[in-house]
């Protein structure tokens, strides 16, 4: 098989600019970098086909191995538009970008920022956990000795904290540690 | 019994619904299937035990059922049930109903997530039973992770409760960990064997043990038997079980003391018969279950929650009864199972009456309880009997079963010497502090403590107290009645013994009664100091106070757990910086090093037939040059739009590149494609700054560099070797005559895209369908912006209008005057040449323009439609048709604005867009319906009075649609990037169109548009 190295030359070349400006932090040169790369294949792909030959368009007396190689031509064929579709779109996130954020340059992700300085203490693996001796740690709460035990069902325990009444279990639930899915009821309602 | 699982299994998915309808009652229609298939396997009694153990050891093999399921792994849906499967399941499912009796007073109808809860309880009974009666190493592995994912569930109930959540976690990651290297010793095994059927593998246990495999298979015991370890909370695993107490305690009572950590023991039993042999079985065995007999029972004593007593006790009895299940002898064996069996008779009894007593009291503080025994009698006495039978007091289950273990060992201690006798020692210590526990615990429960008030205490109803009652007389009717649970268990005790012996000798039987015995003697020793304990029970407490802290699981758990954690923040701290660049040079610097590596090992000479002029084509080499030299000004431009035209330079080299190597399609397609993109950034960066400003600055200029300048050299010689590498002939040599023949068209190209690769385009056409209704969603981001007012409803020169206050500054009296004068010339109310163009600000238009888009709209369409139909024999074809398409579009937005485009186009780009693909797909169904293939092509001839002999080809009607496609998306681009942006600039007058003009102005107004 033969090898054309003028393509491959321009193939490298273009690969190396392409590269270069993928790795800069503004977007437009990405996206060129983009570009150039999609040229750099489209060569790769042309040079697979050997030596320049007659355009490939059928003729009864022309040997098969004369025409320049139709295959990958049709490969590269595809290639163009569909590169054309992926520029348009990078032109409408480059555009979003530039609305929403005043931004040309791709910011570093602060969560992944964030992840690598999270302290080694995690409230839900290491804080500490009161002992527990009941699953129904709120049914001693009646004032008197005699109302005990289950709450009437519709009736919810209610625990007094300065001029206001907590539901009981909501209460209860704030002092464990790590739980934040309880809200305090307001005055607009209760907690639910 | 596949019909069992797949009942327990279907209810569980339909529980939730019922629990919204009835509430809590409907735990108890829960329950009946369990029940019921606990029925059924009363009634499978005579076919299980079928031929039953004569002399000399027929033993039955039980009853099997086969599905086959992955043939190719040998995976089936085996199911064997035998004695030992039989008993378990007795456990699982009696229990399993009773447990989910109980819970329908245990909870409220105002829990939340009851019904999830409910199906999960269910679930865990249907995968238990799977577990016990699967005959298929994996299958059982199957249920085995069933069951831990659903005790993850089970304990996590609570989970606004941070000790619920942590604890389920924990138990989660202990007994996966295990159960992973189960998993590697169950493929060992199989492996080893050649099957993964259980009942096979057994058989073969005596050859496998001493066999070529001997190493792999004690290899693999070893890591069963961790997983075994693991999952029944053994030495050194098993904090995780008194952590998992957070569970509601219908739980605790059936996963985590009558079923699941029941899995550990069943797994031991069930391998017991063939490889109690191997070496390091019976040192894991033994050991650990006396050091976890020993531990369990010494922390049960320090407890002073009644619910850790029992999880610490249950730690304890699980430890015992991995050492007797799993000695390896018929009378062991026998003692085993039937301690299995006691065992979770009186230890569910005892934690369904901890819940009873927490939910009545709110409490399980042995400090705060007092006087328990006088509110409720009836639980009391239920609760002793448990109690009692776990400290092995006749005639309760728990003292037959007691009396045989002792049997079984003393028999093996004096054939095992010294530390057979270490062995007894322990268990008779072990069994010392099980009494003092148990004692303590009825004690802590029930007794009336001088100094602490009496716990108020809601009288409990017998629905609520049914279950424990009837597991306590079960306890009864074992301990007055032995015989049965006999006959149940000497099968599998039978296993133990070599062919030829008497097995009912052997094995000993099950009795209340055995005479005077050394093992009555051990038992009575046990009392005595058992009581001693107890009763000294403040000296003991003090004792235990002096010694310090041993080396906590728990705390080892956690600080692995704490380890594994920094370990992977600091990794993923250096790896996972959140730079771009970062993450990209790393991976092109492996794309480019470990080619080059290997090029270079390989050492191989480069191909021949190198050649850097093609004799065809020269003049590619001055091409080639162009194209280098617009790359690199398109690195070095400072200016955005000099790059973007330097870009294209590149690609209009490019297409000059093509038609020099014999492509006209490629050569047509890429110049319209570039000219389409070249507007298309203009259009869309017009609110971007000039400048290109690179903030990365110089200090990694020079790693940009290198890795760009190797990866390219990198391609090069790839290539270069790649294609030297090739020696077959290349497949298009066929393709001109099946263009010719099979497509009817002489564009050898064409007739690749629309019928050779007809797929590929299609694929490619939804492509670009995505791609261009995702450019309109960037832009217009509420739905695709389809509606445009027409330009009539559009008041005249109103598009684009300069600002007044711009254009009046003291600067800028030139810009002004030129204003004024186009106003002056352009204000014309005539649709002269462009149907909207009127709706233009005078300042925006240009006569010249307009006019030579007059002229040439209409030609470039039909050029378009010709380019589209002669595709097919010359160059052209959907592709170039449809760009030419969209660039005269392009042209006519560009002359008279977004009212222009509206006017051009009646139909809007994403109906064409679903046009074209359904044209596409049609002509592909097509031949579909006709006969034909997907995609097939027929030539049809006719005669038109016009055109003659006419020969049309069905795959043009496919680039009809392709053509269609591109126009949509050319449409969608204009409409995006410019009509939208125009609005937006129209809408938003203060931001910065115009910035790229002033500095001073930009940066005023870029401070604007972040406020």
């Amino acid at each position: 098989m033969s090898v054309n190295l003028t393509l491959l030359t321009v193939m490298g070349a273009l690969y190396a600019c392409g590269i270069y400006l993928i790795l800069e932090r503004s977007l437009t040169r990405v996206l060129l970098g983009l570009m150039l790369l999609a040229n750099a294949t489209n060569l790769l792909i042309l040079t697979t086909g050997g030596y320049a030959g007659l355009a490939p368009l059928f003729h009864q007396d022309t040997d098969p191995g004369q025409y320049n190689d139709p295959l990958p031509q049709a490969l590269i064929l595809t290639s163009i538009v569909i590169s054309f579709a992926v520029t348009a779109f990078m032109l409408g996130i480059i555009y979003r970008t530039w609305v929403l954020a005043r931004q040309d340059e791709i910011q570093d992700d602060a969560e992944d920022r964030r992840v690598a300085k999270t302290p080694s203490f995690d409230a839900e693996d290491d804080s500490v956990v009161p002992v527990e001796t009941s699953e129904f740690p709120l049914t001693m709460i009646g004032t008197d000795g005699q109302s005990v035990s289950d709450v009437p069902a519709g009736a919810e325990a209610t625990v007094t904290v300065a001029d206001r009444t907590l539901d009981a279990e909501a209460a209860a639930s704030e002092e464990q540690p790590g739980s934040r899915n309880v809200t305090i009821p307001g005055k607009e309602g209760s907690g639910q | 019994m596949i019909t069992v699982l797949a009942v327990h299994f279907a209810v569980a998915a339909v529980a939730p619904f019922l629990f919204r309808k009835f509430g809590r009652n409907s735990f108890y229609a829960l329950a009946a299937v369990p029940a019921a298939a606990f029925v059924w396997l009363i009634l499978q009694h005579g076919a299980v035990y079928a031929g039953a153990p004569g002399a000399g050891g027929s033993v039955p093999t039980g009853v099997a059922e086969v599905l086959p399921w992955i043939p190719e792994l040998k995976i089936e849906l085996a199911f064997r049930m035998d004695a030992l499967a039989w008993v378990m399941s007795l456990l699982v499912l009696g229990v399993g109903a009773l447990v989910l009796i109980y819970c329908a007073r245990y909870f409220k109808d105002k829990d939340d997530y009851l019904g999830g809860f409910g199906a999960q309880l269910l679930a865990f009974a249907g995968a238990m039973f799977g577990l016990v009666t699967a005959d298929d190493l994996l299958l059982m592995f199957i249920f085995w992770e069933l069951t831990t994912v659903l005790s993850y569930l089970l304990i996590g109930y609570a989970r606004t409760r941070l000790s619920a959540r942590r604890s389920a976690l924990q138990a989660l990651v202990v007994t996966t960990a295990g159960g992973l290297a189960m998993l590697v010793g169950l493929i060992i095994l199989g492996s080893s064997a050649g099957t993964y059927r259980i009942a096979t593998i057994l058989e073969l246990a005596p050859t496998l043990v001493t066999g070529p495999a001997a190493g792999a298979v004690a290899t693999a015991v070893v890591l069963i038997l961790i997983g075994a370890i693991t999952k029944s909370a053994l030495v050194p695993f098993h904090f995780w079980l008194p952590g998992a107490m957070a569970a509601p305690t219908p739980v605790s009572a059936y996963l985590h003391a009558a079923a699941m950590v029941k899995a550990g023991i069943y797994l031991v039993a069930r391998l017991a018969p063939g490889f109690a042999e191997t070496p390091y079985w019976l040192p894991l065995v033994l050991g650990l279950g006396l050091a976890t007999m020993l531990v369990g029972g010494y922390r049960a004593l320090r407890q002073t929650d009644i619910k850790l007593i029992l999880a610490y006790g249950t730690v304890s009895q699980l430890g015992f009864l991995t050492m007797v299940v799993g000695l390896g002898e018929p009378d062991a064996a026998l003692a085993g199972l039937a301690l299995l069996l006691a065992h979770g008779l009186f230890k569910a009894t005892l934690f369904l009456v901890v819940g009873i007593i927490d939910h009545q009291a709110g409490t399980r503080d042995i400090r705060k309880l007092s006087g328990v025994y006088r509110s409720s009698r009836a639980l009391a006495i239920v609760a002793a009997i448990g109690a009692a039978s776990m400290a092995g007091v006749p005639p309760l289950a728990g003292f037959v079963a007691k009396e045989s273990v002792f049997e079984a060992f003393l028999h093996y201690s004096t054939a095992a010497g010294p530390w057979g006798m270490v062995i007894l020692a322990g268990l008779v210590l072990g069994s010392i502090l099980t009494f003092a526990y148990s004692a303590r615990f009825m004690w802590g429960a029930f007794a009336v403590k001088p100094g602490v008030e009496a716990t108020p205490f809601k009288p409990v109803k017998p629905a609520f107290l049914a279950a424990p009652a009837i597991l306590s007389l079960l306890t009864i009717v074992f301990g007055l009645w032995p015989a049965p649970v006999d006959g149940w268990i000497q099968p599998y005790a039978a296993l133990f013994v070599p062919a030829g012996e008497d097995a009912a000798a052997a094995a000993g039987h099950l009795a209340l009664w055995h005479g005077l015995t050394p093992a009555l003697g051990l038992t009575a020793v046990t009392f005595a100091l058992g009581l001693f304990m107890f009763y000294g029970r403040t000296a003991v407490a003090r004792l235990q106070g002096l010694v310090p802290a041993w080396i906590d699981g728990d705390r080892t758990y956690q600080l692995a757990i704490g380890a594994l954690d920094d370990a992977a923040v600091w990794i993923t701290g250096r790896t996972q910086r959140g730079s771009l660049f970062f993450y990209l040079s790393v991976i092109l610097t492996v794309a480019f090093v470990l080619p080059l590596t290997a090029l270079v090992l390989a050492d191989k000479p480069p191909p021949g037939n190198l050649f850097f002029i093609d004799p065809n084509s020269p003049l590619q080499i001055v091409v080639g040059a162009g194209i280098v030299i617009g790359a690199l000004a398109a690195v070095r431009a400072n200016k955005r739009f000099l790059a973007v035209l330097m870009v294209s330079v590149t690609g209009y080299g490019i297409a000059l590149m093509f038609a020099l190597q014999g492509a006209p399609d490629l050569a047509l397609t890429q110049m319209l494609v570039e000219t389409i993109i070249l507007v298309a950034f203009v259009l869309a960066m017009r609110s971007l700054p000039a400048e290109l400003r690179d903030r990365t600055g110089g200090r990694y200029r020079v790693i940009r560099v290198i890795i760009g300048a190797a990866f390219g050299i990198t391609m090069v010689f790839v290539a270069i070797y790649a294609l030297g590498a090739r020696v077959a002939a290349p497949v298009s040599l066929e393709f001109p005559k099946l263009a010719y023949e099979g497509g009817g068209g002489l564009n050898i190209v064409n007739v690749t895209l629309v019928d050779i690769r007809a797929w590929d385009t299609f694929g490619e056409i939804s492509v670009l369908a995505l791609a261009a209704t995702g450019v309109a969603s960037l832009i217009f981001v509420r739905g695709r912006g389809d509606r445009l007012r027409t330009s009539a409803t559009v008041e005249e020169g109103s598009v684009g209008r300069q600002q007044p206050k711009r254009s009046a500054g003291p600067g800028n009296t030139r810009d002004a005057a030129a204003l004024a004068m186009s106003r002056r010339f352009a204000a014309s109310s005539r649709d002269a040449w462009l149907v909207a163009g009127r709706t233009m600000a005078p300042e925006r238009r240009s006569i010249i323009f307009e006019v030579v888009t007059r002229l040439i709209f209409h030609s470039m369409i039909v050029f378009s439609i010709y380019l589209l139909l002669a595709g097919h024999n010359l160059p052209g074809g959907g592709f170039a048709g449809g760009l030419t398409a969209g660039l005269a579009l392009t042209i006519r937005y560009l002359a008279g604005g977004r009212f222009e485009l509206r006017e051009a186009t009646p139909v809007s780009a994403g109906a064409l867009l679903g046009i074209g693909l359904a044209t596409a797909a049609a002509s592909g169904v097509a031949p579909l319906l006709l006969g034909g293939q997907v995609f097939q092509t027929a030539i049809l001839q006719f005669w038109l009075p016009v055109f003659g002999d006419v020969k049309f080809v069905t795959s043009t009607i496919f680039d009809i649609g392709v053509y269609v496609v591109v126009v949509g998306l050319v449409l969608d681009v204009l409409r995006s990037l410019g009509s939208e942006i125009d609005e937006h600039f129209e809408e938003h007058p203060a931001e910065p169109s115009d910035e790229q003009e002033a500095g001073g102005i930009a940066a005023e107004t870029t401070a604007k548009g972040k406020a």
